[in-house]
């Protein structure tokens, strides 16, 4: 009887295998298991087992129904999920069409990089301070240390409204208008537009500067160095190599022009960098002791330094550039790419 | 200034490489800009002698040499008649490329074998002499290279002189800098002056009438001068660095201004009238012809060289044509002044005549050196055109011209300025290596007196530069400040600008940034009125072009350019802004007023997809995107008001906004007629805000209230409405009942046409009922809606829609 019973656990495991349909999947179940089934048939026989072989038949018995049961339970759910998944897929939609919806716009790569240079001096605890574009020739120039018929103003071209007024050149007359009405410690950055008559390939008439100042006791060129290597390698890597060297400029004294190795091509010498190896990124030095006195601060007691840099400049080598009047060309193709 | 390294060898000893002296000279402030090569533009030329010279056979104008390299003898012909047996000449042999990109081949002339050319300066690009065959000095090694026989190789560094380092301008400056850097020891040229002869006092004066422009004037005479070319060495120097070889006694002139930084000019002392120099300011409308053969309108206090009668010389910038140098020159009158560089600066501005003479003296020239630059041209030009030198010389002085004299140093200063442990010591080695003095006034304090040359130093700070451009800027300690604690000042505006940014990008819109300045026919494509505000432009005087003559007031015109151009490149869909200032024209003696505004652009399709929904921009997408702005700065009192304001903006789609009662900008569609003159081809929507005023009216407060647990009950009602009443005036009017379990109020619906009155809408309105403690019942809601609603009709007379 054992063996009859093992048989036909056997043949209904393979029925069920060969069934595809929930139809033939039940039409097994009731085979064997129905009220007529095979199984039944075979336990309604008990009574011919040996009474020593019962208890181990009427086991075996409950075995095989269990694992029918189980097997054929699986069979069935596993057929109403596919059931409901080919539902699912004949809804299928082409994913690689375009998504839709509104797209960001973008935020100007000149702004973009000033904002950039304003955060790092921000972390420093410089405040962000603005002056009038339009400017008097005395803040521009005079107070700067740069009188009327001095060669320096051959430094900057500029632009005139009046006689004593001009689009400002740069956005140093920022400096004398903020410590004229304010004592040290002063530390500010004055971001905006300048203006210089000149257009070319590497200059447009308008342009963006961020101008630093620091006023304070005890400030020196070795701190200058100090802010100015901190800020570049953050601009530019944690490894960028830069040199500080001695220039002029009339509002400082002594004065330097900070180059970077040219991030083009490491210093092997390129069209970038005139084969020198080295990129002009600012100008800075100690703020002159006549501009001090032009606004009423000691030299003897206060020293600090003032830096400039022009914005487009490091968003050109940032993004490699090669053209500034792409930035004011407003091309929304190129804009967009930022 | 261009600095031939060979000349500059004539000063200073230099053991680095071209490469290593521009690195140095860059890392001490003089910034090497460019290193030419400088080679001779031929090769394969040798120098050579010729053994013998016969008539050509066959040919009257040729001849046939025999000439040597030293190892081999070559048979030449040649076509010029200067050569003898003996001759030094140079020879290009075969293979030798020459000037005009020629090659020597080996030819038959005539009959006659010729393997090689003879050649005369010019056909070698060394001189100007076409008349015959270069003589070379029989002293030279036969068959050595040309080029290096006459030592025509050379280095050229282009160095950026910065406008404070006038001593810069000058070989012996430059030489000066090399040995402070190098440690070598500087050698200026020692020459001894024969004097003979007529003193020039006898024969010639000099009166100085305007001596704030002239502080010094000083003048030397050569007689019997012979006017020709300069010597190869001097041409050589001369055209290295760009200057052309003229005569012997200009070059000299040229040479001398070089090498010591002092201009000079050399007049022909027979066309100076009574032989006698005024120095003078010009007379209104004066006119002179300069060297250049320009003739010249000179504005009034123009410094003039004169002689009895007339004008000679623009002091300082250019000598005339009427007393120059000629080839028949036999006296010559010799010029070296200090003039005031601004008035010079001044005249050569207003003339344009940005000479060497002129960009030396503006930047102020060494006033102890005058003499010893003018005892060095009338030694040279003694010694170049074989001329003799007057006895004695000129020395009008009559306002001494201050230089600075002992400085006083701190030691403790150039340390708390630098942040060095510079010593001493090396304060007095660095400031001695550039030729100062120093003198000892107690423990770390000193009196410095710079060379006459150096004008730029006058105060302490200037010799603490000296100091750390010698020292090494670095060899400076990088340091962090050491400072206090401040707080950061804010500007609220910038703030603002920036959350604008972040806005109007998530909304889509990119930014833009275009030139503050524009044409000032924009107030006209943009048809403001006479009397308008943005029509007081603020003009410039030079600028680049007319359309970018006026600063802008209103940054709508630069958006509509804009939108132009993205255009013609095929971009119709544009959401565009900028952020920046206009610029107002104020009363006379004051500044212009600078308003900060936000503007922005939008036309074309909503989205940029192809294959989705299709819908164009309208009024509402632009205004839709205002208000996602206002609500996100809290500001919940806008006012959108369809008053005709802009005459560029289309007057059924236009509006100005408002804050209360405070006007901060406005927002429409841009008028077809405006669309038409500025040839765009597409209708846009643009706004215009004030963020000045904006700014003053962000709180930033947020007007929290408790969210309600109970449900809200809708009802709908069609107002039929006059098809002018504007939905603000009906919301308005709902609102300003202030029933509290009103919640909220909106539009569903609007509708005018089939079923309606001619000239009326129907207004659907959505009522939203709430309250905070409890379930409302239909009654409790029938009884405010149905307040609400008869008040509304009484109010506004409208009729409920289907009543």
């Amino acid at each position: 009887m054992i063996s009859e019973l093992q048989q036909l656990e056997k043949d209904a495991l393979a029925e069920l295998a060969g069934a595809a349909t929930e139809e033939q999947i039940l039409a097994v179940k009731t085979k064997y298991l129905g009220r007529k089934g095979l199984l039944t048939g075979v336990l309604r026989n008990i009574a011919l087992v040996p009474d020593a072989e019962k208890p181990i038949f009427g086991k075996r018995c409950n075995e095989v129904k269990e694992v029918l049961n189980g097997k054929i339970d699986s069979a069935l759910c596993l057929q109403s999920t596919r059931k409901k998944e080919d539902i699912l897929l004949k809804e299928k939609i082409d994913v690689t069409l375009p998504g839709r919806g509104v797209f960001c716009g973008r935020i100007h790569p000149i702004i973009q990089v000033r904002r950039e240079i304003c955060s790092i001096f921000a972390s420093f605890g410089f405040s962000v301070v603005e002056g009038p574009e339009v400017e008097l020739d005395y803040y521009n120039f005079e107070a700067l240390n740069i009188p009327q018929d001095h060669p320096a103003r051959d430094m900057q071209d500029t632009f005139y409204i009046e006689e004593d007024v001009v689009l400002r050149t740069h956005t140093s007359p920022v400096q004398i208008r903020t410590m004229e009405k304010m004592k040290p410690p002063v530390r500010i950055l004055s971001p905006g537009r300048v203006y210089r008559p000149d257009s070319d390939i590497s200059h447009t008439p308008m342009f963006h500067q961020v101008e630093g100042l620091l006023v304070d006791r005890g400030v020196t060129l070795g701190d200058l160095k100090g802010i100015l290597t901190a800020f570049l390698r953050k601009v530019f890597g944690e490894k960028t190599i830069l040199r500080f060297r001695p220039s002029f400029f009339p509002f400082t004294e002594p004065s330097a022009e900070v180059d970077i190795r040219c991030v083009m091509c490491s210093g092997r010498g390129c069209r970038v960098c005139k084969q020198s190896g080295w990129l002009e990124i600012l100008g800075s030095g100690m703020v002159d002791p006549a501009v001090f006195r032009n606004v009423g601060y000691d030299p003897e007691i206060y020293t600090g330094f003032a830096f400039g840099l022009g914005v487009e400049r490091i968003a050109m080598l940032k993004y490699g550039i090669s053209d500034i009047r792409l930035f004011f060309e407003n091309d929304i193709r190129f804009v967009r790419q930022f | 200034m261009l600095v031939s390294l060979k000349w500059l060898k004539d000063y200073v000893d230099v053991d680095l490489t071209a490469a290593e002296l521009a690195s140095a000279l860059t890392m001490a402030g003089l910034e090497v800009e460019e290193i030419k090569i400088i080679k001779p533009a031929f090769s394969g030329v040798v120098v050579a002698k010729i053994l013998s010279v016969k008539p050509h056979p066959s040919a009257d104008k040729l001849s046939l040499c025999e000439v040597t390299d030293g190892s081999q003898t070559y048979p030449i012909v040649c076509g010029a008649k200067n050569i003898k047996a003996g001759d030094v000449v140079p020879l290009a042999k075969i293979g030798a490329t020459i000037p005009g990109g020629y090659t020597i081949k080996s030819s038959v002339l005539r009959g006659e074998k010729s393997e090689g050319m003879l050649c005369s300066e010019a056909e070698l690009e060394v001189g100007d002499d076409t008349s015959g065959i270069m003589q070379l000095p029989q002293s030279m090694v036969l068959g050595k290279a040309l080029g290096e026989a006459l030592d025509l190789d050379d280095t050229v560094l282009d160095i950026g002189i910065t406008p404070n380092r006038s001593d810069c301008l000058s070989m012996i400056g430059i030489a000066r800098e090399v040995a402070a850097i190098t440690g070598k020891k500087l050698r200026i040229p020692q020459f001894n002056i024969r004097e003979t002869g007529t003193d020039i006092k006898q024969v010639a004066s000099v009166k100085i009438i305007d001596d704030d422009f002239c502080p010094r004037y000083t003048a030397r005479m050569i007689g019997n001068v012979k006017i020709g070319p300069s010597p190869v060495w001097m041409k050589t120097r001369l055209e290295a660095v760009g200057l052309r070889s003229i005569n012997n006694v200009v070059d000299v002139t040229n040479f001398v201004m070089l090498e010591m930084g002092q201009p000079l000019h050399s007049f022909d002392f027979r066309f100076l009238e009574e032989g006698r120099i005024v120095v003078r300011k010009s007379k209104p409308d004066e006119e002179f012809i300069s060297l250049d053969g320009k003739s010249r309108k000179l504005s009034a206090d123009t410094l003039l060289i004169c002689d009895g009668v007339k004008p000679v010389a623009i002091a300082g910038i250019m000598g005339g044509l009427n007393s120059e140098v000629k080839d028949d020159t036999n006296i010559v009158f010799l010029e070296s002044a200090y003039f005031n560089p601004s008035s010079i600066r001044s005249s050569a501005r207003k003339l344009a005549m940005p000479t060497d003479a002129a960009f030396r003296f503006e930047r102020g020239i060494d006033p102890e050196g005058v003499v010893r630059a003018l005892d060095r041209a009338a030694f040279l030009i003694a010694e170049l055109a074989g001329g003799s030198v007057y006895k004695n010389y000129i020395d009008e002085y009559p306002r001494q011209v201050l230089t600075a004299k002992d400085i006083p140093l701190r030691r403790t200063r150039v340390n708390e300025m630098l942040g060095t442990p510079v010593t001493g010591k090396d304060i007095v080695r660095i400031l001695r290596s550039l030729g100062m003095d120093i003198k000892l006034a107690g423990k770390g304090k000193y009196y410095v007196t710079p060379p006459s040359s150096r004008v730029d130093i006058t105060r302490e700070i200037d010799l603490i530069e000296e100091i750390a451009r010698i020292y090494g800027y670095d060899r400076i300690p990088v340091t962090l400040p050491n400072a206090a604690l401040t707080e950061m000042a804010i500007v609220p505006r910038l703030d603002l600008e920036e959350r604008m940014r972040q806005l109007l990008t998530g909304t889509g819109y990119t930014e833009v940034i275009n030139y503050s300045f524009i044409t000032p026919a924009s107030v006209d494509y943009l048809c403001l009125k006479e009397h308008d505000d943005r029509r007081r432009l603020v003009h410039i005087k030079n600028p680049l072009a007319e359309d970018q003559s006026v600063m802008r007031t209103t940054m709508i015109f630069g958006l509509l350019n804009t939108l132009k151009k993205n255009a013609n490149n095929g971009c119709f869909n544009l959401k565009i802004f900028e952020i920046g200032r206009v610029f107002l024209r104020m009363a006379e003696g004051k500044l212009p007023e600078e308003r900060n505004v936000l503007a922005g652009l939008l036309s074309g399709a909503v989205s940029d997809d192809l294959w989705g929904a299709k819908s164009t921009s309208d009024f509402y997408d632009i205004k839709g995107c205002l208000a996602n702005i206002f609500c996100d700065l809290k500001l919940n009192n806008c006012l959108y008001r369809s008053e005709n304001s802009e005459p560029f903006l289309h007057p059924g789609k236009s509006c100005n906004i408002y804050l209360g009662n405070t006007k901060i900008g406005y927002a429409g569609e841009v008028h077809p007629d405006v669309r038409d003159k500025m040839d765009l081809k597409i209708s846009s929507y643009v706004f215009e805000i004030n963020l000045d005023i904006l700014s003053g009216h962000i709180s930033g407060a947020v007007n929290y209230k408790e969210i309600s647990k109970y449900p809200a009950v809708t009802r709908d009602v069609a107002f039929v409405i006059d098809a002018n009443v504007e939905a603000d005036y009906m919301l308005d009017i709902v609102l300003r009942q202030r029933e509290d379990l009103l919640e909220n109020v909106g539009i569903f619906d609007i509708y005018a046409g089939k079923g309606l009155p001619e000239g009326k809408k129907s207004l659907g309105l959505r009522f939203s009922y709430r309250a905070p403690d409890k379930t409302l019942t239909d009654l409790d809601v029938n009884n405010v809606h149905e307040k609400i609603v008869r008040n509304t009709v009484q109010l506004t007379g409208a009729k409920i829609r289907g009543e």
